[in-house]
């Protein structure tokens, strides 16, 4: 299976770096989304729940774009029909989209962080820091999950485009609620707070109940 | 198949609502500070417990026709949620009745229940588009199958990060709480919650039935037309097969 999945790895990450699909798509949507913010909310720099809010909804809704293309490929150039003739285990693509989306989500957040910590974080992100880079790293894993599955339970779908969306935005509002929690203290203005532990408690049981739900389950989208 | 018992149901349902209405009107004391208004929770509980559990069950259905194959288990699963929404809606509305007479607002956002119980519903509701966007009839029953195993999976897991998110406690919690209801209360309570519990069963049986004799009219016409693609199945939401 390790395999099997290194190779898809291999192939998307390829396919990524010929073509830049989806990372420089969500790069722009974040860097649009930021300035969409300063005007809409009509600040030159956030701080507290505000800035935190402003940044995990931007990239959860840039990880909307590149979830709802992670499995187009495959459908519409076969790719499907070929891993199901191969004889491997089904949950390899699993993983491997996945990972793949967990590849995508940090690039765009090497961009997007230091973006939004210059065009509209208050305070100094340096304290911030290592919190939110282990906020960051529970909730990728958290999309890259959710993502994959939705990914592929709406890539069957007629409508697509419609039907990703409203399954993963409703899917995702508790990992919203822990990473704004766990991070607002971070970015005060006055000074970063300690991290609250225990927000970081309920991203890792998410991240744990849907990883053992989706490798449970993944199979059966497969199947045909 | 679905319909055994179903005489037996609708009359203990029946028998069980009028009697939990007339325990709610007649036997339970007016609480103490709401007054008769504090009425409308011996209906508002049950329904969102019934609703809740209800989701789960069709998750639980869902994992057991993933496991089988049966397509029996897949109506079940529809039923179960579908009949679930409608009670989801309820519950919001009862609540929020309930929530502008008692505390001023038709909504309350720091309150965890209400929330996390929106965000549920409002998942919820995208299972039925979702079937309803796939046209193959295995491919829907899988896919749907694999979301209600998801999205059962979600409901504890929702309530407890939302329950964490906020502290207030406006919303009294009835299961679990310290100073537990009193003796008539407390038996009006587990009255209509059995009560509730019967009618959600019973309506659920009935649309199973229904679903079921539309299923089989249609096989039935389709074998004297001969033809499959004479009388073509309509593109739907609910399983048209078994």
């Amino acid at each position: 299976m390790t395999r099997a999945a290194a190779a898809i790895v291999r192939k998307d990450l390829l396919v990524e770096l010929r073509t830049g699909e989806a990372v420089p798509a969500m790069v722009l949507f974040s860097l649009s989304t930021f300035v969409i913010f300063h005007f809409a909310l009509d600040r030159d720099s956030l701080s507290g729940e505000l800035a935190a809010g402003v940044f995990w909804v931007t990239l959860l809704f840039a990880s909307v774009l590149a979830i709802g293309r992670l499995f187009v490929p495959e459908r519409e150039q076969g790719g499907f029909d070929g891993f199901l003739l191969a004889p491997v285990d089904r949950t390899a693509m699993f993983v491997a989209k996945a990972i793949v989306l967990l590849c995508f989500l940090v690039a765009v957040e090497i961009v997007a962080v230091p973006a939004f910590a210059i065009l509209l974080l208050g305070p100094s992100p340096w304290g911030a820091l290592p919190g939110l880079i282990a906020t960051l790293v529970l909730v990728d894993l958290g999309v890259a999950v959710i993502g994959t599955l939705v990914g592929a339970l709406g890539v069957q779908a007629r409508a697509r485009d419609l039907i990703v969306p409203i399954l993963l935005l409703p899917l995702l509002i508790p990992v919203v609620i822990a990473a704004a929690r766990a991070t607002s203290p971070l970015l005060l203005e006055a000074g970063a707070g300690a991290l609250p532990g225990r927000w970081l408690g309920v991203l890792a049981l998410y991240d744990l109940t849907f990883g053992l739900v989706a490798y449970a389950i993944f199979d059966f989208l497969l199947e045909d | 198949m679905f319909g055994r018992g179903l005489r037996l149901l609708s009359i203990l349902s029946v028998v069980l609502v009028t009697g939990a209405f007339a325990l709610v009107f007649f036997y339970a004391p007016n609480d103490a500070d709401q007054g008769f208004l504090q009425k409308i929770f011996y209906l508002h509980v049950p329904l969102a417990i019934v609703s809740l559990c209800g989701f789960v069950a069709g998750g639980v259905y869902a994992a057991r026709f993933l496991r089988s194959g049966d397509r029996a288990h897949d109506l079940r699963s529809y039923v179960a949620i579908h009949m679930s929404l409608i009670l989801a809606v309820a519950t919001l509305v009862t609540g929020s009745i309930w929530a502008r007479a008692s505390w001023g607002h038709w909504w309350l956002w720091d309150e965890p229940t209400l929330v996390a119980f929106l965000i549920v519903f409002l998942l919820y509701a995208c299972y039925q588009p979702l079937r309803f966007s796939i046209e193959d009839r295995d491919r829907q029953a899988r896919y749907a199958a694999v979301f209600a195993v998801v999205a059962g999976a979600f409901v504890p897991i929702n309530f407890l990060s939302v329950r964490f998110a906020q502290r207030a406690t406006t919303h009294p919690r009835v299961l679990g709480q310290s100073d537990a209801l009193p003796g008539p209360m407390l038996l009006t309570f587990l009255v209509s919650l059995l009560a509730m519990t019967v009618l959600y069963v019973t309506l659920c049986k009935y649309e199973l039935t229904s679903k079921h004799a539309s299923i089989r009219l249609a096989q039935l016409r389709r074998r004297l037309a001969g033809d499959d693609d004479l009388l073509a199945l309509p593109r739907s939401a609910a399983p048209q097969e078994l």
